[in-house]
């Protein structure tokens, strides 16, 4: 793999770039694998990534019926964050946080992880109980946070209106210091280039239309475009289409797919240093380095497979940006998108072995996906390598829906982004 | 936004005016206490969550508060279908035959 | 003041007799009446109006329209009225305009990026900071830092914005997009029919394309036409025209927004008590979108220099704002359309150097009138590079293949001061495509056009690649007629009247998106295509080169696209450098999904009105005047604002919770209770129905007679609970949460319209209806009979749990004997129009008792020291009854299989080891556990430490002279009198004794008296 650095740019620039190696491969799929990855997203690249990396296991094809990062990588509001609240959730998404940090590194390929600080305010006498619970837990699990009030929010973000005059005003918030934003689509491309460095296939234009079963157990994919591809082992990793790929191979999940918006602004000068979510008033902000105010909405609460979805969201959450931040209000909205969000009923992933023998799955992330990439490409590249479950990923189980139990992120605390 | 056509009220109406309320026609067993925890589990969690042709309910919220049946693209988003609890859609997907409906 | 040297004598639609004047970076200038600030700055003979971004370097106007990228400006005199990223080309022009660019420092003219631009730009490559800045790790929250100050336009206001955006709601017939000659006579012939019309169009003025084209309509000027078809459309009732109106986003079911500038054109700010904006939020049975096309430039090198234009966007400067942007043109162009550009350039006597036309042989009359006219016509050749600093002085013409492949002979420089190009067209299409629908590409005009969609969509005029005006004109009056008949309208004998229209055939035009230069691309001078974003043609080569192949790959690599003009310019140039240096045509190349907005909204016209008081609706209550005139705290509850305590003066919170729980516990204290969820449920079912929904019996509740009720959900957790009064003996109200009313109201209807349509019963929420106090504590029953005389308040007569109808301060009431304090205890139901005055009478018989009112903090303490739960304080939607220690709320053998009794036997449910709720009492007395401490066996275990649950409610009790605490404790109710641990943030760790949560009267004496 060609190294990148500072002087290898002043190289190149001194032959007109015109000597830049491809960042991967466009390889034809081989006959069979160990591994096939079905999804080219973040979560998918990661899990090849650290299959090779971590487990040596270098037969292996990311198969994409699109382009790589293409999914929800492409069109998340880019925040990450570990301060989950219970044990199981705070252990995976602080997994994830500490290969975050020396990612850049890792993967010679720099993600822009800046650390910010992500705020969770609170609007309610309840949401600052949620939030006094959720941090001492953070606290004890070890993961960075405290509790503030709205005098230290405010110092924060002093152009918030941290006021008595707003409908819902900040009571306080959590804060999260070493949480961030990192740029996706690097997310997605340095995870590609890493892996096909270390002879990963990485196959584009490539839609799974069957899992191939015999025995009742999965040994390969059937495509589209290059036919049947065999594997020891398949893991899925197709969010806002896992439902689809669970009725290939039989089953259902227990997973909806819903369209989760969010909107840019036109690039402004810096102005917002932190993240800044709202559950209450529901609307979550930050600034990219482009200059773009980038703004998540909520969920929508139909089934929806249209990257798009319906105004009256959008119109909310500019209500609640504008509540929070009047300065705001005259800045004006670039573009809006949607993204399908595969939910869960308590709003935590399943990263788990089916119903089909050697078929595995991780999804359902619903809106906490990008924050974990690198955890949850670790933590499934082990499931893939071992044939069952490791320990960060074991609670996830898609079979606590039967046995009851669940990790509910969604009825405690409110922290479902 | 979606344009619903409220089969009580025999009206469009702004989506604005309805909750989405999931997948239709799942049938709360007759027997719970004889289900298992898969089955349980099956009918408190697991869903159609078809790309295509998805038979869902709405309710009416902010106006007659009645439920009733959608059968609507969850890719285009196109309504195909409008009908009431208790009856049967005549649009259905191919590759899909809903189970049964507690409400028929 | 500057002179306007670039103003034409004569024509254009300015109003000369009407100067204005504004500032440009603090200097005045002037410009007329009816001028874009973008046309008064070309009259004005300014040339550098930004840098770019990425290098600096100096950017001119290039475009008359939506499709600028270079003009984007700051506008507003004051703080609280800035305005970012205007755009100089939509923004008319009025008197005292403040603007600045929002580029260049320390000014446009001399840019410091632009000097290390010019240095280090060959080392900003795309991506390039994918490669770089990792090293040393922690350096990169300063390099963070420079790229942020060196991206962003424009700067956000730091004030509050002082004006108000309205929301308006629309329902039509038709809606027509573009009020250009497709646009109108679409309108014309669809209000012809009778239908409801919507005309919006972004520009201040109706007309589009007419307002500055050579053609005559019926022998007369285009823009007479134009008058007379917008003087009939405002005569007609049916009709709304909209001007100033972006049409910014298509959703589905033909939802569509209009975002209209109601006053931008004034001023920085809105009149007073006007809205600066409005948004329209339309629905429209049909939708006739007659957006239009864009022209495209050409891209070759060095073609953002100040003074390379759009060629028709030069035109429209001329013919419509009477300005001239240089004195020698050269225009470039693949097709005879832009001809006309050399035609009213030459007639304002002005020079046209030379027409360099890519194509090898053109022919017809546009070739012709060019050389009649005297016009050097240069044919297979083009401008390979531009030549200039700060503004064009010539422009390197050469010879090109007759593919447009490759320059076949030597360079030769024309001087001039403008280049305008022209590479043909594209459709408008991206209305069409917010709904998921993707464009086609069409060889033949060389465009895409509008795609299959679900929407009720039609398409007219050069959106659908129709690009002469007599077919724009015809096609529109037809498609018109076509919406107004599918949107249920006769259209019988309405035929559309022809109009004639002098206009030259046009010919061939050829397939050029990009130039070729003698040296590669990677070498020759920068050929800009996405100017916004400093995207070049080189660039879009080598993101190719690196494998980013997918056009999503290459527009996210390289930001082509991204920027405010959203690739309006540039987008279909890039395409076609992708798709040509990948070997692959345009339609397999495809297009990036447009989305929403068609260009920028205000996020105040988005939020509308709804921002402070009417950002969420306020809840009182009946008495809430007195409560404020009591000095009360409130506590938002839902939209409920509720008492959350009465501080007197001096007091402090903890003064103020001692007094009220001390005054209840001694003699009698008053809540406002109003805002309590009350559903009231008759029918002959009414019975069985709450006996399902309940988890506990009800089949023997009797008439008079209340019970407390849980609500859970299928998987068996609790959600809701409350008190259920049998009114009759089919008749029943049931009460639930302040916050949950709404949401068991559904939950109620679900089930009944769902599960169990066969049972008789109606549900209806009479929250509102009733006005609803609660006294408690042992002068309550003496307090409440001086004010009643028609209830027998008698213990034996009334007791706990019973209800009675009766008359208090005389008016009609529903009494209640429940308690929530563990007190004895009223709870007073009035009809709400009563409260106000049946609290003040409580007030007036109560000061001998010192009746205290108290809120929603007081009502916490002393139902802890009782150990009643509030759900969703102490429950989180993982909790069972059981785990609660309720058990004696859930009949298991009920008949019938209530909500919840499966859900809450699965295996995770029934594990020994569930988090269960238990009361806490500290070892020291004083101390007072932080609601949401977690709890240890060990406080000197390492991090992580096993955490067994956390604090829910966490009190000190002024009655009991010590603090108290309910919570969560793994296997808590089998570790009565263990002690477990609260670290807590400052390191220190509270100790606490598991104990019973029901820390006061736990016979339950008090309530029964």
């Amino acid at each position: 793999m060609q190294k990148y650095s500072g002087f290898g740019l002043l190289k190149h620039a001194l032959t007109y770039h015109e000597n830049w190696q491809r960042v991967w491969r466009n390889p034809k799929p081989k006959k069979k694998y160990d591994v096939i990855i079905v999804g080219g997203g973040g979560h998918g690249l990661a899990t090849a990534y650290y299959l090779a990396k971590v487990h040596n296991i270098t037969n292996v094809a990311v198969v994409e019926k699109g382009y790589l990062g293409g999914g929800n990588t492409a069109r998340n509001t880019t925040i990450v964050r570990s301060n989950y609240l219970w044990d199981e959730a705070a252990h995976l998404y602080e997994h994830a946080m500490k290969l975050w940090e020396g990612l850049s590194q890792d993967l010679n390929y720099n993600v822009m992880f800046s650390q910010r600080g992500v705020l969770n305010l609170g609007h309610t006498l309840q949401d600052m109980r949620d939030i006094q619970r959720r941090v001492n837990a953070n606290r004890l699990n070890g993961i960075d946070g405290e509790v503030l009030d709205a005098r230290q929010v405010q110092e924060l973000v002093p152009i918030m209106d941290c006021s008595a005059n707003t409908r819902y005003p900040v009571l306080g918030a959590s804060w999260q210091p070493r949480a961030g934003v990192a740029r996706h689509d690097a997310v997605a491309w340095g995870f590609a280039r890493a892996a096909d460095s270390m002879g990963v296939d990485l196959i584009q234009q490539c839609e799974v239309v069957d899992i191939l079963k015999e025995d009742g157990a999965a040994v390969g994919v059937n495509t589209k475009q290059h036919g049947p591809i065999m594997a020891d082992r398949i893991g899925c990793v197709v969010a806002g289409n896992s439902g689809v790929l669970a009725n290939m191979a039989g089953f259902d999940l227990p997973i909806e797919s819903h369209p989760l918006q969010a909107l840019v602004s036109e690039p402004i000068k810096p102005i917002l240093d932190t993240v800044v979510m709202s559950n209450h008033v529901h609307g979550y902000i930050s600034q990219s380095d482009k200059g773009d105010l980038v703004i998540g909405a909520g969920i929508d609460g139909y089934n929806g497979y249209g990257q798009r979805g319906s105004y009256p969201t959008i119109e909310h959450t500019l209500q609640a940006i504008v509540e929070l931040f009047p300065i705001f209000s005259r800045v004006r909205m670039n573009r809006q998108w949607g993204g399908i969000v595969d939910t869960c009923p308590d709003a935590c992933p399943i990263i788990s072995d089916t119903p089909v023998e050697n078929l595995f799955f991780n999804c359902g992330w619903g809106t906490g996906g990008f924050k974990a990439t690198p955890g949850s490409g670790h933590v499934f590249a082990a499931t893939l390598a071992k044939g069952t479950a490791n320990e960060l990923a074991k609670p996830f189980s898609m079979f606590r829906f039967h046995n009851g139990a669940l990790i509910d992120e969604h009825g405690a605390a409110g922290v479902a982004h | 936004m979606f344009y619903i056509y409220c089969p009580y009220c025999k009206e469009h109406r702004e989506e604005e005016e309805f909750h989405a309320k999931g997948q239709a026609h799942i049938a709360r067993p007759a027997d719970p206490d004889a289900c298992t925890d898969e089955e349980w589990g099956e009918y408190l969690y697991f869903r159609k969550n078809p790309r295509g042709l998805h038979h869902e309910m709405w309710v009416h919220a902010t106006g007659c508060r009645k439920f009733f049946n959608v059968t609507r693209d969850t890719q285009t988003y196109e309504i195909k279908e409008v009908y009431k609890m208790g009856e049967r859609p005549s649009i259905v997907a191919q590759d899909q035959n809903p189970t049964a409906a507690k409400q028929a | 003041m500057a002179t306007q040297k670039n103003r034409l004598k004569s024509g254009g639609r300015i109003d000369r007799n009407k100067p204005l004047t504004f500032f440009f970076n603090d200097q005045p200038y002037q410009g007329y009446e009816g001028d874009t600030l973008a046309s008064a700055l070309i009259a004005n003979g300014v040339d550098v109006i930004g840098r770019s971004f990425k290098y600096g370097r100096p950017r001119g106007i290039m475009t008359a329209g939506a499709d600028e990228p270079n003009a984007i400006m700051q506008l507003g005199a004051t703080e609280a009225t800035q305005i970012p990223n205007v755009r100089a080309t939509q923004q008319e022009l009025y008197a005292g305009l403040h603007c600045r660019p929002t580029s260049g420092w320390p000014s446009v003219d001399f840019d410091v990026m632009g000097l290390i631009g010019q240095f280090f730009g060959r080392m900003l490559p795309p991506g390039f900071y994918y490669k770089t800045f990792m090293f040393p790790e922690s350096f990169w929250e300063l390099y963070e830092k420079f790229i942020r100050k060196a991206a962003g336009f424009g700067r956000s206001p730091r004030e509050r914005d002082p004006d108000i955006y309205d929301h308006m709601n629309q329902h039509t017939d038709v809606l027509v997009v573009g009020a250009g000659p497709a646009g109108l006579s679409a309108a014309l012939s669809a209000a012809r029919a009778g239908a409801r019309v919507i005309l919006a169009d972004e520009n201040a003025e109706f007309g589009g394309s007419l307002l500055s084209c050579r053609e005559t309509v019926n022998g007369e000027p285009a823009h007479q036409w134009v008058k007379q078809a917008v003087e009939e459309l405002e005569q007609n009732e049916n009709v709304l025209l909209l001007p100033k109106s972006t049409v910014n986003g298509y959703h589905d079911h033909n939802f569509l927004t209009i975002h209209q500038r109601l006053a931008d054109h004034i001023a920085d700010k809105a009149p007073e008590g006007k809205a600066r904006q409005r948004m329209h939020r339309v629905r429209a049975k049909w939708v006739v979108l007659a957006t239009g096309a864009h022209e495209r430039p050409l891209v070759f090198g060095n073609n953002d220099i100040p003074g390379c234009m759009l060629a028709s966007s030069v035109s429209t400067y001329i013919r419509q704002y009477g300005v001239i942007p240089g004195r020698n043109l050269v225009l470039m162009t693949t097709n005879d359309h832009a001809y006309r550009t050399a035609f009213d350039w030459q007639d304002t006597g002005r020079k046209v150097i030379a027409i360099v036309d890519t194509r090898q042989n053109p022919t017809g009359p546009y070739i012709d009138e060019a050389k009649n006219r005297g016009i050097q016509v240069i044919t297979g050749s083009a401008v390979i590079q531009a030549e200039g600093g700060k503004r064009v002085d010539g422009a390197m013409i050469a010879p090109i293949s007759a593919d447009g492949d490759k320059v076949t002979g030597e360079g030769t420089v024309l001087t001039c001061d403008t280049i305008a190009t022209s590479g043909g067209w594209s459709p408008v299409v991206h209305l069409s495509c917010h709904t998921g629908s993707r464009p086609v590409w069409r060889s033949d005009i060389h465009g895409f056009v509008p795609g299959e969609t679900v929407q009720k969509q039609l398409i007219a005029g050069a959106i659908s690649g129709n690009y002469s005006l007599s077919g724009c004109l015809k096609d529109g009056a037809d498609i018109g007629l076509l919406a107004a008949a599918n949107a249920g309208h006769s259209t019988d004998g309405l035929a559309v009247a022809k109009l004639k229209v002098d206009e030259l055939a046009e010919g061939e035009a050829m397939a050029l998106y990009s130039i070729p230069h003698s040296k590669p691309n990677s070498r020759a001078p920068k050929q800009f295509v996405d100017y916004q974003n400093d995207v070049t043609a080189a660039g879009i080569e080598l993101a190719t080169r690196e494998g980013f192949e997918s056009i999503e790959h290459v527009k996210r690599y390289t930001a082509m696209g991204f920027g405010t003009d959203q690739g309006k310019l540039g987008n279909i140039n890039g395409m076609a450098i992708t798709a040509k240096s990948l070997n692959k045509t345009i339609p397999q190349t495809g297009t990036t999904v447009f989305r929403p907005n068609y260009t920028p909204v205000t996020f105040g016209a988005i939020a509308g009105r709804h921002c402070r008081d009417l950002f969420d609706p306020k809840r009182y209550t009946a008495m809430h005047e007195w409560h404020v005139e009591n000095g009360a705290k409130f506590e938002d509850v839902g939209q409920w604002k509720r008492p959350w305590y009465y501080p007197k003066p001096g007091e402090t919170m903890q003064d103020a919770l001692n007094r009220e729980c001390k005054a209840t516990r001694d003699s009698v204290g008053v809540l406002d209770a109003s805002t309590l969820g009350k559903i009231d449920i008759q029918g002959k079912d009414a019975r069985e129905f709450i006996s399902r929904i309940y988890t506990n019996a009800w089949a023997k509740l009797a008439v008079g007679k209340c019970r407390y009720g849980l609500m859970c959900g299928e998987d068996g957790m609790v959600f809701d609970d409350g008190v259920t009064s049998c009114l009759g003996e089919n008749h029943f109200l049931m009460t639930t949460t302040s916050g949950g009313a709404a949401r068991v109201l559904e939950w109620l209807e679900l089930y009944h319209q769902t599960e169990w349509p066969e049972l008789e019963v109606y549900m209806t929420s009479v929250t509102d209806h009733w006005a609803t106090m609660s006294i408690a504590g042992p002068n309550s029953r003496k307090l409440l009979a001086e004010l009643t005389d028609d209830i027998d308040l008698d213990k034996e007569a009334f007791k706990f749990m019973d209800w009675r109808q009766g008359t208090v301060a005389g008016v009609p009431a529903r009494v209640f004997r429940i308690s929530f304090t563990g007190e004895l205890s009223y709870e007073i139901n009035v009809p709400a129009h009563f409260g106000m005055h049946v609290w003040k009478k409580l007030f007036e018989h109560g000061a001998k008792y010192n009746l205290t009112p108290y809120g929603t903090e007081t009502m916490h303490v002393l139902r802890a020291e009782k150990g009643f739960i509030i759900v969703g304080q102490d429950t989180d939607g993982s909790v069972h009854p059981y785990d609660l220690g309720m058990s004696w709320c859930v009949a298991e053998t009920k008949p019938y299989s209530f909500v919840g009794k499966r859900g809450m036997k699965r295996e995770d449910c029934v594990r020994v080891d569930r988090k269960q709720m238990v009361g806490l009492k500290t070892k020291d007395p004083r101390k007072v556990i932080p609601e949401g401490s977690q709890a240890v066996d060990n406080p000197n275990q390492p991090i992580p430490m096993t955490m067994l649950g956390h604090v829910t409610s966490s009190y000190y009790s002024a009655c009991l002279g010590h603090s108290i605490a309910m919570g969560l404790v793994r296997n808590g109710l089998n570790r009565m009198g263990e002690t477990v641990y609260y670290p807590q943030a400052d390191g220190s760790v509270i100790e606490a004794e598991i104990c019973s949560p029901i820390f006061l009267d736990p016979k339950g004496e008090r309530q029964n008296v």
